[in-house]
């Protein structure tokens, strides 16, 4: 109880302390360029230039700090040894590219990339072209986006239990393998088969990303003009020839957001390869590689490299989004 | 589109089973541990939770009272008792030799070695009689088939709550997820404001570097700033959690609040400023309240976002007691408890149960958060 207490008192120290700024610095800054008196014209202009600064001053150190250092720091860290003080040049790299577990890593995170951003794409269209047509559609909807709010690890519990083995003789509990004892089958420790069980862990990343591909297609859906599908409707095309031809064409956009925003997510998937397999049985992947690097290698050198290979993967999508927006404004 | 539908029941009755499937392969794991989790420990472990509504048969090993229970009867040394112990179930056949341990209909005497008798009654009791002194300290096997009525019980979420340090753990998350959600809001408000409506040099590379910012993997973050905590003495606390999670999450934030306030009316700014106020008293007064929408849907992904994050946490937090979140401890547990399956359900219930209610009452943010531009991906 004595811990929450201090979360809200720092709660209250944090906005007051923010409050306190943004309205003590406006105040001096008034108070320095007045706008009353001689030169009034003149200080607001003074003021006007420097109160976007006060505005995002403590935005700007934050972002500085968490997110700009680091990268550049990371790229001084890879060519650094284990402890990041001796310097090493280019031996993590060469290390890196040598190393079977990294390529076996990179390979599982490629084969993410193609399957999980297609799969939840194809099913989050597939459920937000259905639950449109029909009357329970908006309760259907949030059953299926509800895994949204589940934590990686949380889900990783609830499809362990899915996917529980017990050996053969055993009444199975995990209902994947019953069913396959129900349909005469062999049941199988799934999560153990290499190169399958990434397929298996990959299933948890799209039960989780398919709702959130569902409500952006959704909204994308019924942002299409109703003209277009009456005109094709009258000149006789059926529903599966209008959502091909007239829907999704006008719908690439959003799909390559949302594609676009899960490959980012699959990239630095972490949780459920570590509460599934921790990379055991041939399902390793670069964050949790990096993971293993950081704190049960204690090389700080290598787990940095590893963390770049992550940030260059990244990188298109970075560009992409800047010149997005460029195109935008 | 209802048009086209109506016409084609056959094509209605499709999409309705085909969505019907969906929301079960959907719905039906998560429905699968919230039914376990309320499950005895015992039954939980040798059925299926989708058989958890009827009656179980079960083949059990259990063992008789230890020797030192033994009484004297007559010529016979017995030992007496129930197979069910404090639950209660029904006999539908017994043995005492793993070979058939079901030889025996319930109320039948078993010969057994040495001139041992066992006699198992339908409801559980048994009588274990011996001429010769029984000598196992443990007890002699008995092996039952039961049918057992389902059984639903809390005593999971008490053992959790309370012996296995969830509800610890709940706190902990707590205490670091309330400052991580409140403390970024404010801060990138004004940011989101000077990049939507103040003009100054670099507006747009600032606006840029955002955007950019935006798919920064964490995973580059971490050691720089481990290091940089030793440095500087902040080390492992909620002090520093507190600190990650507001600079990961303004990236976000800014953006997503810029996209609102840049899309408010731009006459009401104007005129405001008009009137002489400048953009501190904008900001405060008009800005931040026709925002709410924004800064909901903001707030609703921050606070998933950091109830539900793992990697940071076992970063930046210690492993102890005092500082382990629920999800750490989910990850401990699955390493430590893997097969308890009554700790892991309850436990992974009770930590999404937050995060589901947040969902279920606040899903409209949610959408309209996730619908004006991108999310974040960790």
């Amino acid at each position: 109880m004595e811990q929450m207490l201090i979360a809200l008192f720092t709660v209250v120290v944090g906005v007051l302390g923010c409050i306190t700024y943004f309205v003590g610095s406006n105040f001096i800054l008034d108070f320095i360029f007045p706008t009353t008196g001689s030169n009034a014209t003149k200080n607001i202009q003074k003021s006007a230039a420097i109160r976007p600064w006060l505005f995002m001053g403590p935005a700007i150190i934050l972002l500085t700090v968490y997110l700009v250092y680091p990268v550049i720091n990371s790229v001084w860290l890879s060519f650094h040894g284990p402890s990041g003080k001796e310097f090493i040049g280019i031996d993590n790299y060469t290390w890196l590219f040598g190393d079977a577990k990294f390529l076996e890593s990179f390979l599982n995170n490629m084969m993410w990339l193609i399957v999980v951003p297609a799969a939840s794409t194809f099913f989050g269209l597939m459920a937000a072209a259905l639950t449109d047509r029909i009357s329970w559609g908006n309760i259907a909807k949030s059953l299926i986006f509800m895994p949204m709010a589940i934590s990686f690890i949380g889900a990783s519990i609830i499809w362990k239990f899915v996917y529980d083995y017990r050996g053969d003789s055993a009444d199975q509990i995990g209902i994947l393998n019953a069913l396959m004892v129900h349909f005469g089958a062999e049941p199988q420790a799934w999560i153990a088969m290499p190169f399958w069980n990434s397929f298996f862990l990959m299933i948890i990343l799209i039960w989780i990303q398919t709702g959130f591909a569902m409500v952006i297609l959704s909204a994308a859906l019924r942002g299409i003009p109703e003209e277009t599908i009456e005109a094709a409707i009258l000149d006789g095309a059926n529903p599966l020839q209008v959502f091909l031809k007239i829907k999704m064409p006008q719908m690439w956009g959003t799909v390559a957001v949302v594609w676009t925003t899960i490959t980012i997510l699959v990239l630095k998937v972490f949780d459920i390869v570590m509460a599934m397999t921790n990379g055991q049985w041939g399902s390793q992947v670069l964050a949790n590689y990096m993971f293993d690097w950081m704190f049960r290698g204690h090389d700080f050198g290598r787990s940095a490299t590893i963390a770049l290979v992550i940030m260059v993967l990244v990188l298109p999508v970075m560009v992409w989004n800047v010149r997005n927006l460029k195109n935008e404004n | 589109m209802d048009s086209i539908v109506g016409k084609n029941s056959a094509l209605t009755w499709a999409v309705n089973i085909s969505v019907v499937v969906l929301v079960l392969l959907w719905t039906i794991p998560t429905f699968g541990l919230l039914v376990s989790s309320i499950r005895d420990k015992d039954q939980l472990v040798s059925t299926g939770w989708w058989t958890s509504f009827s009656s179980v048969e079960r083949n059990l090993i259990r063992r008789s009272a230890p020797a030192s229970e033994q009484t004297k009867a007559d010529d016979l040394y017995v030992l007496k008792g129930n197979v069910f112990a404090d639950k209660t179930g029904e006999i539908t056949a017994f043995g005492w030799n793993s070979k058939d341990p079901t030889a025996f209909k319930p109320g039948d005497t078993a010969q057994m070695r040495k001139g041992k008798m066992l006699q198992v009654n339908a409801d559980g009791a048994y009588v274990l009689s011996s001429p010769t002194p029984h000598t196992r300290k443990k007890g002699t096997r008995i092996f039952i088939t039961s049918v057992e009525a389902p059984i639903f019980t809390l005593d999971n979420y008490s053992e959790v709550l309370f012996a296995e340090g969830i509800g610890k753990s709940f706190l902990n998350t707590m205490t670091v997820t309330i400052p991580a959600t409140i403390i970024p809001i404010l801060i990138a408000a004004f940011a989101a404001y000077a990049l939507a409506w103040m003009e100054f040099p670099g507006r747009s590379i600032m606006l840029a570097m955002v955007v950019g910012l935006l798919v920064v993997p964490l995973q580059m973050s971490l050691i720089p700033l481990l290091r940089l905590y030793t440095d500087v003495g902040i080390g492992k606390g909620y002090l520093g959690i507190w600190l990650a999670h507001t600079g990961f999450g303004l990236p976000l934030a800014i953006y997503l609040l810029r996209n609102y306030i840049a899309g408010l009316p731009r006459e009401v700014i104007e005129s405001a400023r008009v009137d002489g106020a400048n953009d501190f008293l904008i900001f405060v007064k008009i800005i931040l309240p026709l925002s709410f929408p924004a800064l909901a849907s903001f707030a609703i992904f921050q606070f998933l976002w950091v109830w539900n994050d793992l990697l940071i946490a076992t970063v930046f937090l210690g492993n102890n007691e005092e500082q382990l979140v629920m999800t750490g401890r989910l990850r401990e547990m699955l390493g430590s408890r893997g097969g308890n399956w009554e700790i892991l359900t309850a436990s992974a219930f009770v930590s999404i149960f937050v995060p589901l209610m947040v969902f279920f009452s606040l899903q409209k943010y949610l959408v309209r958060g996730l619908l004006s531009g991108s999310v974040k991906g960790g």
